[in-house]
């Protein structure tokens, strides 16, 4: 082995690695928020909604599931300004992809969560007089949140990890920074071993907080 | 009408890339098959000496995005001297992801035959091996068989990155086609569809095996 490891220009480059941390981070959140709230809606249409819109649902899920999503982030920023009068970064378009993403995995979590609300705990409901939106809102919600929160733990951290996608259209996230650093420094081997540790060290310290938090919220 | 002659001409460069891409997602399910089994084995009968290696592994490689992954592999490989080319690189990164979660997939299957079948067929005198063959794994494969499947879409989704790494696989002829036409969405369309047309075609069979293996009781 000839090559020697030299990483005084990686970590003098550590800010685009620190600063890329961030923003990878960012996105995940952004796309978890944004996908909370689309696929909760969604997977209320299903379980409630008419035949057609039941349907609808299970097409946009099944066709978001089924295609890799570096086609889909392609397809969102380089595919539909080509056809519509639109005008997004390339860190807006990455959003709405991955929060589009979300969406269709967490439309499944949801709807499983849903429907594993008891039905007794619902006739309850209906028992001491709530309307539908009550019952909604503080009976099935509250404890479909409790059941899917492990899964929604999982599916947050996969979506860290699907932000390095973003580094194809230059967001400058964690490995856009390292592909900068690799690009002007020539220090590849060395950015990479810095690199990959800080998504794994990062991805279990989230999945350890989420957990944290999943054991606040249980019911005892 | 422009952007439909676009897709017609590109017809041959999109089968060519199929064809990598079926190459590269094909070699990669059949080696991560017999790595992960291997691994799945260590991790549900194997002794601590060996189960904890191989945990910590599969564990550190699942929380590597699959795009890290390939570089790291792409790029601090031939540094060590290991020079496979682009194509074995590619083929060893997912093949590594891969194998992590037919492994996991594959304790989880193994671990769902009751231990005491295993003691009650080494009591009856067949030696492990052949407990495995013929008590463990007729019970574990319904288990195994469709989160297996649903891992192959994974794998099928995951070979469009290779595109990243020079590899003319589906998803780069698309860019290719695209570079020379300027008809993006016509492309990534028709792209959208053949991956779609394959993943559907795998992850119903998931849940048609899962469908047919329901009524078994444990």
């Amino acid at each position: 082995m000839d090559y020697h490891l030299n990483f005084t220009l990686v970590w003098r480059h550590f800010g685009r690695l620190s600063w890329g941390l961030l923003t990878s981070l960012e996105l995940a959140l952004l796309a978890i928020l944004v996908g909370t709230v689309l696929g909760l809606a969604l997977a209320l249409v299903h379980v409630s909604g008419p035949r057609w819109a039941r349907l609808l649902v299970t097409a946009y899920v099944e066709a978001v599931r089924n295609i890799p999503l570096l086609l889909l982030v392609y397809l969102v920023f380089y595919g539909i300004p080509s056809v519509v009068r639109v005008d997004y970064t390339a860190t807006t378009s990455f959003v709405v992809t991955l929060s589009l993403y979300a969406a269709a995995y967490l439309v499944e979590v949801f709807r499983a969560g849903l429907l594993a609300v008891g039905h007794g705990l619902q006739d309850a409901g209906r028992a001491i007089g709530l309307t539908a939106w009550q019952r909604l809102l503080y009976v099935r919600l509250p404890v479909m949140i409790r059941i899917v929160l492990p899964s929604l733990s999982n599916t947050f951290v996969s979506l860290f990890k699907d932000t390095s996608v973003a580094s194809v259209l230059a967001v400058p996230e964690l490995t856009y920074g390292a592909q900068w650093i690799n690009f002007n420094t020539f220090r590849i081997v060395e950015v990479y071993l810095v690199v990959t540790p800080v998504y794994v060290v990062t991805g279990y310290a989230i999945l350890f907080l989420l957990r944290r938090v999943e054991r606040q919220l249980a019911l005892r | 009408m422009r952007a439909l002659e676009a897709v017609w001409a590109s017809v041959p460069s999109l089968l060519r890339g199929l064809g990598v891409t079926l190459e590269v997602a094909g070699l990669v399910v059949v080696l991560g098959l017999v790595l992960g089994l291997l691994l799945g084995m260590a991790l549900a009968y194997g002794p601590r000496l060996i189960a904890w290696p191989v945990r910590a592994m599969v564990d550190v490689i699942r929380g590597i995005p699959m795009l890290v992954l390939i570089f790291f592999v792409y790029y601090v490989l031939p540094a060590t001297g290991i020079d496979l080319g682009s194509f074995a690189t590619a083929v060893t990164a997912l093949t590594l992801f891969s194998a992590s979660q037919v492994a996991e997939i594959a304790r989880g299957a193994l671990g769902s035959v009751h231990r005491g079948q295993v003691e009650a067929g080494r009591a009856t005198g067949l030696r492990f091996p052949q407990v495995l063959v013929w008590v463990v794994a007729p019970q574990a494969v319904r288990r195994f068989l469709p989160p297996w499947l649903n891992s192959v879409t994974d794998t099928v989704k995951g070979s469009a990155l290779v595109s990243l790494v020079g590899i003319v696989d589906l998803m780069q002829s698309i860019q290719q086609v695209i570079g020379r036409t300027y008809e993006p969405m016509p492309l990534y369309i028709t792209g959208a569809l053949i991956y779609f047309a394959i993943n559907y075609t795998l992850s119903s069979g998931s849940r048609a095996l899962e469908a047919r293996f329901s009524h078994v009781r444990d």
